[in-house]
């Protein structure tokens, strides 16, 4: 092997070095890191993953099996990738493995991004046929995307010669490439493969930014993830060569015929100095002839078509080359690379025959024909058929929308596919309303190509299959697939999953079409009937941090904070996660504990005033003629009955019957309320609400709008919460004037404000509302005015021993959604007057909704004042009882108190209304808690303190 | 050089249908293979036919994330799904097949306060239950799988964990084929592509099946086929409380061993696990509209892949190689079905969710169970059919997510 002089696309001015397994080399820019380690003569690039086979370059593209390297170092380290597709650059540093990659501890320092596109015409595949399709569709003037996985448009034309096959048709070609360029509404985006096809025209596509290693594009985000909506869509993916299995078809040395050429053509690379041809069709006739023309000896082209005809075996057989018709290479051999072959009489399609002739060779190129890779028509379902001549398969009907051009819908010849790319575009374009005047494709002067004549197998002579390799990557031999066969298998599907041929890294991209066949044959059945593997996105392995773009670290999910965040942060507030909010756990005082900080925060605000930043709450605006009636069919009570001017604590059910949010809708006007929501539950009520008006009720007229964020909300609450919020505010306070469960407008320290008298804690509470960016004002003006009282803030956690204190439920803690309103006690809030069969009304008729012996809400204290009952504790009746236990239900809440003198909890507990004052225990990993059963109304039971 | 599995020489012969049956069995799958098997074994009832549309084993069994663990909240799920964890505890010695099963823990992460409160709530019912089951603290969330990120600099961060050391993973494929070649040696015939088109019933009990491959009188049949449970069904006139979704999965390349027990999360959304072969194995969450298709849309993975990458930082590089969907039957309680249905000789086995690979032992077991004696076994009298119409629910959704 060695680099030739001239020939090639690669810049000989610009040597780089690079490290492959801890050795030095050098190449060229321009270089694939395989074409380099071939220019280097390095033969063995990695080992098999389970033989430990030393394995060379096969392919030199996506298709590559054998020659995949864990690339680079520390925290760029990359596993798996194939040396054919690394495009050298300077100082990098790979190592051959042997089919398993490794995972780097040190912290991804890359970054990575998402782009999201949409156009007419999305163009898959920048060779010859795409290129003109793009070319086609832009011209007529259609939004037109090309994607191209290598880093320049022209497919398989770059690894041919430049007059190759005709010098007129590829300037032709180039410049309509250059053209594509100018164009206003296309864009070509290379370094961009697309990995899958869903419904719709969705095709998702990745895109390297960043070569690894490049300084020059070290600046840049490593890769980026498309999602492109495309109205319509050309596949011009190509096709790829098939390899033939034949004992020992995995040394190095061994190669497809295309990749061979490849090496020569664009990086200017001899792979071998003698070399034997094995080819089923006209293909592999250039790459031999062009190997003569630049030094290499071709030893002998076996041809397993018995009569071939075509011009290019003439030149061949002109040029000396020994063109050995109707035969096969049975077996290769050697040790650490190919040495030689046999060569035989083609006996059938698949057997040799005995006496078989040794030629010596360091390189052996293979074509068992060709492959139309349409592997994204079958994302979405599109089926494969046996093709009638060539072998493999082809997709029968193309998916909605898309179109296949090229080589990818069996087309070979570049004048068809030309043909075929433009009469493409144009049908796309003119599909989206677009056309420009027609202008020919060019003719093209190439060799009209013989009908291939396909071999899959090559069994040897002496029938061992051992080495007779069906999947390199993998490392399954015919063998493996003639046990999975024997074992009772005829789906494709299960010798794939028996030997696990056709799931590796390279997608199986060589191995597919020929599991199909080997086991067809082992069968006796029909390649038709055995099919193809199913096809499954994504078309190439893609990082998982490519598909977590930017949404990684403080942005996974967004975090949401209301417009008071900062005084709360500068105040030493430790916070929780409330679904996507940071709120107020506790005000810590020094390094106070949560206890004593809520202990603290609570007493203040049963003997003085505390303030609390609710703005998290959901809020939903509804409007309409038709609110009222649908606020009655989503509430178990009704609200038909509230007054303009006051608010009314409502309850929603789910379709069974189980308590799904909670909140105080407002009536401000006669067609409209505020309807507030759980924090964590506001997204699923509107959309709940949405579902309801728009599938099941679309005849009401009513506009439900979130409004969670134009609203900030400041809670007073305490005995001294009126004289706070007096000195803020002109609204008359009094309780005639402002009774409980009543709204007022009016101005709160010169902001316009809601204020509403609702109280979560049971204490004389006043809520004030204004809009969102006067939060902030709102809060620092009702701190001031609360100074003379000692008004503290408090957090979540206090706000929760409050409420429980009072008995009432939260959302999501209480209930778990098996909870039905009565459940918890509140029977009357499921309204039996109104006429309107609201949700979750049928099923709070049913036998079991209504059984007697339902967990019900409980008030728990402890026998011991001092004992906390752990949330989540299960409660059984006989702690002694041998597991399993019978549990009769568990603790939801559970809090010191600054009121009670002892800590207290609430709990569901079977039969719990009948069980007052009864004993019940939490069983823990060390002991039982026992606690007697009480009311879940701890304080204030006569609700005397609600006004002050 | 990774080890390589070999697969037994022998495993099941593709049968032509009789005319008649004892029993069949719709769907192929790992349920209707293990109902099949335990019918033979348990109640040597070996008349029987397991009809599968396409190729054996290729429905949801061949396609979930293998996790397998018995940690459930309620009593009735805890005990079929414990009852099944105990099946497979012998069960690779039973079917004389390497399973890969492998008891390496199952971690359920809580990054809130209330996921706390709701791991607490479910450690303390699994021990109660007799069910094995722990607290981890952060510290000893990082102590137990080092790799998960529990910095507190996490989006949301690991606040603590239920793990069950029982819990694990085992090979999918195998067990089917396990299955599948025991009950041929006990002369259950297996028939593949053999698509039911209908199902005859008569004076209100069932006769037999219509199917592509001609018509099969049976007096006793069985629907277990998970993704299709409503469409077959319907063939008798019944209406199953029923909504079927994609459930996509996932699997990187190989790469060497990393993560030795299964991490799940609900709140970061992903499950994964390591399989021994070296591919990482993730899933998440359903597709939110109805499909038969057996594909899902991208943006989930993509968001499953956030996830990813955020508890486990060290996957940033590792890659997606292949990504599929199967169809999982839901049911509105998130259990499932399983008994009589008002069709006499007509028994379901459905809406197993996302839940039905680690249920496949137990799941056969009772179903053959409820076949053989035409009336429930204690296991699955819970997850009747009447219980949409009582109320009497089995809600493994799990507490809602809400607080104020």
């Amino acid at each position: 092997m060695k680099r030739l002089a001239e020939r090639g696309r690669v810049d000989r001015s610009r040597a780089l070095s690079f490290t492959f397994d801890g050795r030095s080399f050098s190449g060229f820019e321009g270089d694939t890191l395989a074409s380099a380690l071939l220019a280097e003569g390095e033969r063995v690039v990695a080992r098999s993953v389970y033989h430990g086979r030393p394995r060379g370059v096969f392919s030199a593209g996506r298709d590559e099996p054998s020659a995949y390297v864990q690339l680079g170092e520390g925290p760029r380290s990359e596993p798996l990738q194939q040396a054919t597709r690394v495009e050298l650059v300077a100082g990098i540093v790979a190592r051959g493995l042997a089919g398993v990659g490794s995972l780097s501890d040190e912290p991804d320092t890359d970054r990575y991004d998402k782009l999201h596109a949409h156009c007419d015409v999305l163009v898959i595949g920048g060779g010859p046929a795409g290129s003109a399709a793009a070319w086609a569709a832009g011209r007529a003037g259609a939004r037109t995307i090309l994607l191209e996985d290598e880093a320049e448009l022209g497919g398989h034309l770059l690894g041919v010669p430049p007059s190759a096959p005709d010098t007129a048709a590829r300037a032709w070609l180039d410049d309509k490439i250059r053209e594509l360029a100018s164009f206003a509404e296309t864009s070509v985006a290379t370094r961009t493969v697309a990995t899958g096809l869903y419904d719709g025209g969705t095709v998702y596509a990745l895109e390297t930014r960043k070569r690894p290693g490049d300084p020059a594009s070290a600046h840049r985000i490593a890769r980026r993830l498309w999602q492109i909506q495309a109205r319509e869509i050309v596949l011009a993916t190509g096709a790829l060569e098939r390899p033939i299995v034949f004992s020992g078809n995995d040394l190095p040395g061994v190669m497809l015929a295309n990749a061979g050429r490849a090496y020569l053509n664009r990086y200017g690379v001899l792979c071998g100095q003698q070399a034997v041809v094995f080819t089923t069709n006209d293909s592999a006739y250039a790459g031999a002839l062009e190997l003569v023309e630049a030094g290499c000896r071709v030893a002998c082209i076996v041809d397993t078509r018995d009569d071939p005809q075509g011009e290019l075996v003439a030149r061949a057989q002109a040029a000396g080359v020994d063109v050995r018709v109707g035969s096969a290479v049975a077996i290769a051999h050697g040790g650490s690379s190919v040495e030689a072959v046999d060569v035989g009489r083609l006996d059938g399609e698949s057997a040799t025959a005995p006496d078989l002739e040794r030629q010596e060779c360091d390189l052996l190129l293979v074509s068992g024909g060709w492959d139309p890779q349409a592997q994204l028509a079958r994302h979405v379902g599109a089926r494969v058929l046996a093709r009638p001549t060539g072998g493999g398969f082809s997709v029968d009907v193309p998916p909605r929308r898309t179109a296949l051009a090229g080589a990818c819908n069996c087309t070979f010849a570049l004048s068809s596919a030309l043909l075929e790319g433009i009469g493409a575009g144009e049908r796309a374009a003119a599909a989206r309303g677009f056309s420009a005047p027609p202008e020919p494709a060019p003719e093209v002067d190439e060799p009209l190509a013989e009908a291939p004549r396909p071999v899959f197998f090559v069994a040897p002579p002496d029938g061992d299959l051992s080495r007779c390799y069906v999947d390199l990557h993998r490392d399954t031999t015919a063998a493996d697939i003639k046990r999975a066969v024997g074992a009772g298998l005829t789906s494709i599907e299960h010798v794939k999953r028996y030997t696990s041929a056709g799931t590796g890294a390279d997608q199986g991209r060589t191995a597919g079409v020929n599991v199909a066949a080997v086991t067809a044959e082992l069968l006796g059945a029909p390649l038709s009937e055995v099919g193809l593997q199913n096809a499954r996105p994504p078309t190439v392995p893609v990082a998982f941090a490519a598909l977590a773009g930017r949404n990684r670290g403080e942005m996974y999910d967004p975090v949401r904070v209301t417009p008071i965040h900062e005084w709360h942060v500068e105040h030493g507030a430790v916070f929780e996660d409330v679904g996507q909010w940071k709120r107020p756990w506790y005000y810590p005082r020094g390094d106070e504990a949560l206890d004593a900080a809520v202990l603290r925060e609570c007493a203040a605000v049963r003997a003085s005033v505390g303030m609390i930043d609710a703005s998290t709450l959901g809020k939903i605006e509804l409007r309409g003629p038709d609110v009222v009636e649908f606020l009655n069919r989503m509430y178990t009570n009704a609200f038909d009955t509230l007054a303009v001017g006051s608010c009314r604590y409502g309850l929603m059910c789910t379709l069974d019957g189980m308590v799904f949010d909670d909140g105080v809708v407002m009536r401000v006007d006669d067609e409209r309320f505020i309807a507030t929501t759980t924090t964590g539950g506001a997204a699923a009520v509107m959309d709940w609400c949405e579902e309801w008006l728009q599938t099941e009720w679309p005849e009401l007229e009513v506009y439900v709008t979130s409004v969670t964020e134009q609203w900030a909300t400041v809670a007073l609450a305490g005995p001294a919460a009126r004289n706070v919020l007096a000195r803020a505010t002109g609204i008359p306070l009094d309780n005639g004037s402002f009774p409980f469960m009543a709204i007022r407008d009016g101005a709160v320290a010169g902001i316009p404000a809601r204020v509403c008298r609702v109280s979560f804690s049971g204490e004389l509470a006043f809520e004030i509302n204004v809009e969102g960016l006067s939060g902030l004002s709102l809060w620092e003006a009702l701190w001031e005015a609360g100074q003379p009282d000692g008004i503290v803030p408090y957090g979540t956690e206090s706000m929760h021993a409050l409420r429980a204190e009072k008995g009432y439920v939260i959302v999501g803690q209480e209930t778990d959604g098996t909870v039905t309103p009565l459940d918890l006690g509140m029977g009357w809030i499921v309204s039996r007057k109104k006429p309107q069969h609201f949700v979750g009304k049928r099923s709070l008729g049913r036998t079991d909704t209504n059984r007697p012996d339902r967990k019900q809400l409980v008030g728990l204290r402890p026998t011991d004042p001092s004992a906390r009952l752990p949330e989540g504790a299960q409660l059984v009746l006989d702690p002694d009882q041998p597991v399993p236990m019978r549990m009769v239900g568990h603790v939801t809440s559970s809090y010191e108190s600054a009121v009670l003198g002892s800590t207290f909890a609430l709990a569901l507990l079977e039969s719990g209304s009948d069980r007052n004052g009864e004993i019940v225990y939490a069983p823990l990993v060390d002991g039982a808690i026992a606690a007697e059963v009480t009311s879940p109304v701890f304080y204030d039971p006569e609700n005397e303190r609600r006004d002050g | 050089m990774s080890h390589h599995f070999e697969h037994p020489r022998d495993l099941w012969r593709a049968k032509e249908p009789r005319a008649a049956y004892d029993v069949v069995i719709v769907g192929g799958g790992g349920h209707g293979l293990s109902t099949a098997y335990y019918l033979a074994t348990n109640h040597g009832i070996t008349n029987v036919a397991v009809l599968e549309k396409g190729w054996l084993a290729g429905g949801n069994i061949a396609r979930n994330t293998t996790v397998i663990r018995s940690n459930y909240l309620w009593d009735e799920s805890a005990a079929i799904y414990e009852h099944s964890l105990k099946l497979w505890e012998g069960l690779a010695d039973e079917l004389d097949y390497d399973l890969l099963f492998d008891q390496r823990g199952v971690l359920n992460l809580a990054h809130s306060l209330h996921d706390v409160r709701e791991g607490t709530r479910r450690v303390n019912a699994n021990r109660l239950n007799g069910v094995d089951a722990e607290w981890l603290d952060a510290d000893a969330v990082k102590e137990f799988c080092p790799i998960v990120n529990t910095s507190e600099d996490l989006r949301y961060p690991v606040l603590g964990a239920t793990l069950q050391r029982r819990g694990g993973i085992a090979r999918h494929e195998h067990v089917a084929w396990g299955y599948a070649r025991k009950a041929t040696e006990l002369g259950v015939d297996i028939v593949e592509g053999c698509e039911v088109t209908g199902i005859d019933v008569a004076s209100g009990r069932v006769r037999g099946v219509q199917t592509s491959r001609g018509p099969i009188a049976a007096n006793r049949i069985a629907l277990v086929a998970s993704g299709h449970s409503s469409v077959l069904a319907e063939m008798a006139g019944l209406r199953l409380p029923i909504q079927s979704h994609p459930l996509q999965a996932l699997v990187s390349e190989l790469l060497e061993q990393r993560l030795g027990c299964v991490v799940m999360s609900g709140a970061v959304h992903v499950y994964v696990s390591q399989a021994h072969k070296g591919e990482l194995v993730l899933g998440a969450g359903i597709d939110s509209y109805n499909s038969y298709a057996q594909r899902g849309s991208f943006h989930i993975i993509e968001r499953q892949m956030a996830a990813a990458v955020e508890l486990f930082p060290l996957f940033s590089r590792a890659h997606v190689l292949r990504t599929w969907a199967g169809i999982v039957d839901v049911t509105p309680d998130a259990s499932p079905i399983v008994g009589l249905t008002p069709v006499e000789g007509l028994y379901v086995n459905c809406g197993w969710g996302t839940g039905g690979f680690k249920a496949t032992p137990g799941s056969g077991w009772v179903l053959a169970q409820t076949i053989a004696n035409d009336a429930p076994d204690s296991l699955n009298e819970p997850f009747s059919l009447e219980r949409f119409a009582s109320g009497r629910l089995i809600d493994e959704h799990g507490a809602a997510g809400v607080a104020h």
